[in-house]
């Protein structure tokens, strides 16, 4: 198996300030590659320096066997990129965006409408095709630009955090879509904020911070890197929490984590439903009252907090200039 | 397909799409029609008693001359803001991860703006025959005098295409060009005649692209009462040569400085 997508050592300067930092990469072919982090970790940059948008500081990188620095062109002929906001022209129609991409591609002008017609109907968006795409929806106008990704049938696909910003019905639509591609094995590169996403998605993840990879494997061995199952109880009082924790650390592995609510208390465990009752039965020989109580496969939430010592969703907007805050679609 | 027509045909479809815009939001046209023809009566019926170009020349007549040349200078801001709104949206981004030629962006954009200078010119000439201007030296002489407005025009539609890549927010562009574009128009003969500004003011004036592209389309649409220029400056008595200088040194310099813009454009 040939490798699609190659980085080795990307690091991306601006200024003093080091948006990547030495950032390695393989997505072999057909495969997906789900770059992970919040905001500010560096994917928008990856993406864009694969995407031949922006120069490496230093590092190379290899896009379908083409060195993205020395023939920029070759890699655009063959990578369909979709942005973190939707790229597409709001005076234009669905079908007239996507027919110039087609014609921008070098496509002739039957080929390229025939080509837009396709894909409108495939993205479900045949009935709105005519109509500007100033009157979509969020969700259609990113199946829009992602149809434009798909226009050339490029062999490898960049989406950049595709689904930032749509509702839940929008993303699980997205979802869809994505997966469809998937099977059609194309080679793809996506990037997301999404924990549920990139486990839902991606056949290898790489978890990133700061600029450079901090974990990576499949979601079920990043999950088993992390500990097992965990517990987690909701206390009725939570003045009783300290006296919980104590019983919750003796069968945890790691620390017990406090979650946004005082009375709630997670524990990474690995011996299942007979340590929960085990657990549950000191809780309630101690009188300690519990409302809610579970045992759950981790998320990579608990894999990134783990890995990092905080939650994703809450970690620092780092100063780099790449990735702003969400543009709404 | 050859280089140059793969360069022609990306310019164009990006053109195209610009074009579309137009006919889809035609409340962009009115607001751009609407000014000129303010212009127009604003100084024909306001400032024109009190302006007097000398030796008998009808201020109407003199007036539209500058007026045409204010407004297309103007109209470039389009360029740059058009461009800034296309980085802002990330469309640029979506165009540098296609194969396409690099220029084709710019070279849509500048030729799809000539359209809107082309539509604004024939208002505001029609708004002036209303008002009792002239062409007096026959169709082709005229011809040439719009000619030489809509090329002065393009060559400022590429610096303003450089500075719509460098600062990408259509705010900063419409208040930097107003910055630069209000001294240069005034600063000319376009609505004063040159003999009633002070020293420097005047030479500023004399040797301003404004005031010669200004002095070449009265000469060519017969507006100038048939006297000479009132200024001995090279620029004044040859105004339609050194305009043309200035398109070509414009182009020279700005058009590689906006594609290499375009090629490092980072639209954050």
């Amino acid at each position: 198996m040939t490798d699609m997508i190659r980085a080795t050592g990307l690091v991306k300067t601006y200024k003093d300030v080091e948006a990547l930092s030495g950032l390695d990469l393989t997505v072999p072919e057909g495969t997906v590659m789900g770059l992970l982090g919040p905001n500010g970790a560096g994917k928008t940059t990856a993406v864009r320096i694969l995407a031949t948008l922006l120069k490496a500081t230093s590092g190379t990188a290899e896009v379908a066997g083409i060195d993205v620095a020395k023939d920029p062109d070759g890699v655009r002929a063959r990578i369909g990129l979709s942005g973190q906001y939707a790229a597409v022209d709001e005076h234009l129609t669905g079908f007239e965006n996507l027919q110039m991409v087609g014609r921008l591609y070098g496509m002739p002008k039957a080929a390229a409408s025939q080509r837009a017609r396709d894909l409108l109907e495939r993205f479900g968006l045949d009935d709105a095709g005519d109509r500007p795409s100033k009157t979509y929806s969020g969700g259609m106008r990113r199946r829009l630009d992602l149809a434009g990704a798909l226009v050339a049938e490029p062999p490898v696909l960049i989406l950049d955090e595709p689904t930032t910003g749509l509702d839940v019905r929008s993303r699980q639509q997205m979802w869809g879509v994505i997966r469809d591609l998937v099977a059609s094995g194309s080679t793809l590169l996506l990037t997301t904020q999404y924990l549920e996403e990139a486990d839902l998605l991606a056949d290898d993840i790489v978890v990133i911070d700061h600029g450079r990879a901090i974990a990576r494997g499949t979601a079920d061995e990043l999950k088993s890197q992390t500990g097992g199952e965990r517990i987690e109880i909701v206390l009725t009082d939570g003045r009783q929490r300290d006296a919980a924790s104590r019983i919750l650390a003796r069968v945890a592995i790691g620390e017990v984590q406090t979650g946004d609510n005082e009375r709630e208390l997670t524990a990474a465990v690995d011996g299942g439903v007979p340590q929960l009752r085990a657990v549950l039965d000191e809780l309630d020989a101690q009188r300690i009252d519990v409302l809610d109580v579970g045992l759950r496969r981790p998320t990579l939430d608990d894999v990134f907090l783990s890995l990092t010592g905080r939650a994703a969703e809450t970690a620092p907007d780092d100063t780099s200039t790449d990735e702003g805050t969400e543009v709404p679609a | 397909m050859t280089t140059l027509t793969r360069h022609a045909t990306d310019g164009w479809v990006v053109a195209k799409r610009n074009l579309i815009k137009i006919v889809r939001v035609p409340e962009i046209l009115v607001f751009v029609l609407i000014s000129p023809i303010m212009f127009v009566l604003l100084f024909a019926y306001v400032f024109g008693g009190a302006i007097d170009p000398g030796d008998g020349v009808n201020y109407r007549e003199f007036l539209i001359g500058g007026i045409f040349a204010q407004t297309v200078v103007f109209g470039a801001t389009f360029t740059g803001a058009g461009l800034a709104e296309d980085m802002q949206k990330g469309i640029i981004d979506r165009f540098r991860s296609l194969p396409m030629s690099r220029s084709a962006v710019l070279v849509g954009r500048t030729t799809s703006d000539i359209v809107y200078n082309v539509l604004s010119l024939i208002i505001m000439a029609l708004t002036g025959l209303l008002v009792g201007w002239r062409m007096r030296e026959g169709v082709v002489d005229a011809l040439a005098g719009f000619l030489l407005l809509l090329l002065f025009a393009y060559a400022i539609s590429w610096i303003m295409a450089w500075v719509g890549l460098l600062v990408p927010s259509v705010e900063v562009i419409n208040n930097a060009s107003f910055i630069v574009i209000f001294p240069l128009t005034f600063v000319s003969n376009a609505f004063v005649p040159l003999d009633t500004l002070p020293g420097v003011v005047r030479t500023f004036a004399e040797w301003n692209p404004v005031s010669t592209v200004t002095q070449a389309s009265r000469e060519l649409f017969g507006n100038t009462g048939g006297r000479p220029p009132q200024s001995d400056a090279w620029a004044m008595q040859h105004p339609a040569v050194y305009t043309v200088i200035w398109v070509a040194i414009i182009l020279v310099v700005f058009v590689p400085l906006s594609v290499r813009q375009y090629r490092i454009a980072s639209s954050r």
